[in-house]
């Protein structure tokens, strides 16, 4: 397993980002413009602004309740915004469904893990896969010649991307039965089998010990190297996110307190108040 | 690539083999009058139910969804085709029978009504989930029901007689063939994946870019065609149709067979649905008792083995026949979960 704790030099940009300098000149893959969402008449977030990098690594942090799976469940639409711009690669996603956002290319993973538990861990990944294989019904059926060649694609880029977290062995076994970390990491590889430019990731590291997140951190990176992709987290665990984030935005009530570098955001006094003043955890 | 589809013809030909074997036993007990005309009824009402359950499997077992309407898909089958029947006539066209060719392409509009049903309440009805889609379900039942009595054309509440005793094993056993053979191939692609995955976890399944509506509306529909075509099968088998026939009692009937046999496995339905509709027969001697034991079997059933006789699990001929091998020799492993012609076992 390759280990790249090096960092690509951090250039400052308008969002208030430390972009990767590769990244400048690029559209962002992900901007937010004044996003906001009102459940009934409460705001569960506000003026929510942001823009991520093409390879950038971001934190979503802040205390319980602040918010932050909500801003994802914004970004694939499962709840639809009641104001502002959310972009992904220029395109406005309003009015799409979440499958349309997958196949615009934003992936995610799910904070309680969400398998197909009753169905093997390769058809798992191969319905990660799903958009990829074109064939239609009729040709499913009648067995023809593009469901083969398809079926067979599929099913060694599959092992391809469970190889990637040394999963490929447990190919058969159904998903429900795998433990917690092989959970955890199949469902990242059935992401990634959506072919994304955008991984965003529900608290990755919940329930693992201090090893796993390590190894954890070293996968994430990997990620963002091999698979050239933007990935969004949110964790509680500030060893994950101060050691492998280039950006972090801090979420309190709703509203984004804090935008910086890790450093920048360690010593940031608004930040030490709502963790230690209001934090309920 | 090469070696799943020579592994994919050599199990299908195997399973051709089968059931060419099973239908030309059959065929000669039935010519013979080996079977006579009351077991021959019974294997056709048990070929019509087949088909009625295999075709509820991939609402019930494979989507995952609780509709209580298939009954009412199979009354628009059975009444479509039967109107069909007994208004037009066809000539036979050289040494093909102007009767069977009517009857086919009657049942396959009775399919197509019935779908077209499908799609037409399945739109509204799929945005619901659980508990509200089974009482949506079952209220569009009771509106067929009500609708057939109601009309002329149907017969109303007089019924509908003079239809032609056309189902016989043959008509049967072709489209049970049909049934189980589109449902497994349809289940192992990428679209029978999107169907269970819709199952397993619809959030999960719509993050990873699977449409959701699309993929309901497809098993819906599929399922709805062939319970037209069991309607067909049932309205030329019994040759007299009233609205009663098809109450909400049949479609729990179905749902009954379907959870019994196991809900995602095609075996099992076939099995249930035969044991199933040959019980009651069997217990005729014991009429007092017949509904009592029929029912103490389910509830026995469901609490021994919840997930019904054959769980998610699928009789394959191939994997018998290699299992019987490998005792003299390590045969090669074959895939799980295989079925096909899985219509040999019963």
């Amino acid at each position: 397993m390759t280990n790249r704790t090096q960092r690509a030099p951090l250039v400052p940009v308008p969002s208030g980002f430390l972009m990767r300098e590769q990244d400048v000149d690029k559209t962002p893959v992900l901007e937010i413009r004044h996003l906001g969402v009102d459940f009934g008449g409460l705001t569960a977030v506000e003026d929510f602004n942001m823009a991520l990098g093409r390879t950038e690594i971001a934190g979503l942090i802040g205390p319980n309740g602040a918010g932050k799976t909500t801003v994802f469940n914004l970004l694939t639409n499962e709840i639809e915004p009641t104001r502002g711009i959310i972009m992904i690669d220029g395109y406005d996603t309003r009015g799409k469904k979440p499958y349309e956002i997958c196949r615009m290319g934003v992936a995610r993973t799910f904070q309680n893990i969400r398998l197909f538990r009753n169905m093997t861990v390769l058809e798992n990944v191969k319905i990660g896969l799903h958009n990829e294989m074109k064939y239609s019904l009729g040709e499913a059926v009648l067995r023809l010649p593009r469901y083969w060649s398809n079926e067979t694609v599929s099913d060694m880029r599959a092992l391809e991307l469970l190889s990637f977290f040394n999963m490929q062995d447990a190919a058969e076994l159904k998903a429900g039965s795998l433990p917690y970390g092989a959970q955890r990491r199949l469902e990242i590889v059935r992401a990634l089998a959506t072919n994304p430019s955008l991984l965003l990731l529900d608290e990755p590291a919940a329930g693992m010990n201090p090893s796993e997140t390590l190894e954890l951190m070293n996968n994430i990176r990997r990620i963002r190297d091999e698979f050239n992709i933007a990935v969004l987290l949110i964790e509680h665990d500030m060893n994950l996110v101060m050691g492998v984030c280039d950006g972090i935005v801090v979420l309190n009530y709703g509203k984004i307190i804090a935008k910086g570098s890790p450093d920048d955001i360690m010593s940031d006094p608004v930040v030490i108040e709502a963790y230690l003043g209001k934090a309920d955890q | 690539m090469e070696k799943n589809l020579r592994s994919f013809f050599r199990r299908s030909t195997l399973n051709v083999i089968l059931c060419v074997a099973f239908f030309a036993a059959v065929s000669y007990m039935i010519s013979a009058k080996i079977l006579n005309r009351y077991y021959t009824n019974i294997i056709n009402l048990v070929l019509i139910y087949i088909i009625a359950a295999v075709s509820l499997n991939l609402t019930c077992g494979y989507l995952g969804q609780l509709p209580l309407g298939h009954a009412g898909f199979m009354s628009i089958g059975a009444y479509t085709a039967a109107i069909i029947t007994t208004h037009f006539t066809l000539p036979d066209i050289g040494p093909v029978s102007g009767k069977a060719l009517l009857f086919l392409i009657a049942t396959v509009a009775g399919g197509v009504m019935a779908m077209a049903a499908g799609v037409l309440i399945g739109l509204p009805a799929l945005r619901l989930k659980g508990d509200y889609l089974a009482i949506i379900t079952l209220a569009f039942g009771e509106i067929i029901r009500v609708l057939v009595q109601n009309i002329k054309i149907t017969g109303g509440a007089m019924g509908l007689g003079g239809i032609g005793k056309y189902t016989n094993f043959g008509w049967g056993f072709f489209w049970t063939v049909i049934v189980v053979a589109f449902t497994y191939l349809l289940i192992n692609s990428r679209h029978g994946r999107a169907i269970k995955s819709v199952r397993e976890d619809e959030i999960a399944a719509e993050s990873v870019g699977i449409n959701l509506t699309y993929y309901k509306i497809v098993a819906f529909a599929g399922a709805a065609f062939f319970a037209g075509v069991s309607g067909s099968l049932f309205a030329h088998h019994i040759c007299y149709l009233e609205p009663g026939n098809f109450g909400y009692n049949m479609s729990i009937e179905m749902l009954v067979m379907v959870v019994l046999g196991g809900l995602g496995s095609i075996s099992g339905s076939i099995i249930a649905a035969t044991v199933l509709t040959i019980i009651p027969e069997v217990l005729q001697s014991f009429a007092t008792w017949k509904m009592i034991i029929y029912s103490l079997l389910l509830v026995v059933v469901m609490i021994f083995k919840p997930s019904g006789l054959m769980g998610d699990y699928e009789f394959s001929a191939a994997r018998l026949i290699s299992r019987m091998l490998r005792r003299k020799e390590a045969a090669p492993k074959l895939p799980e979960n295989y079925t096909e012609g899985g219509e040999s076992d019963d």
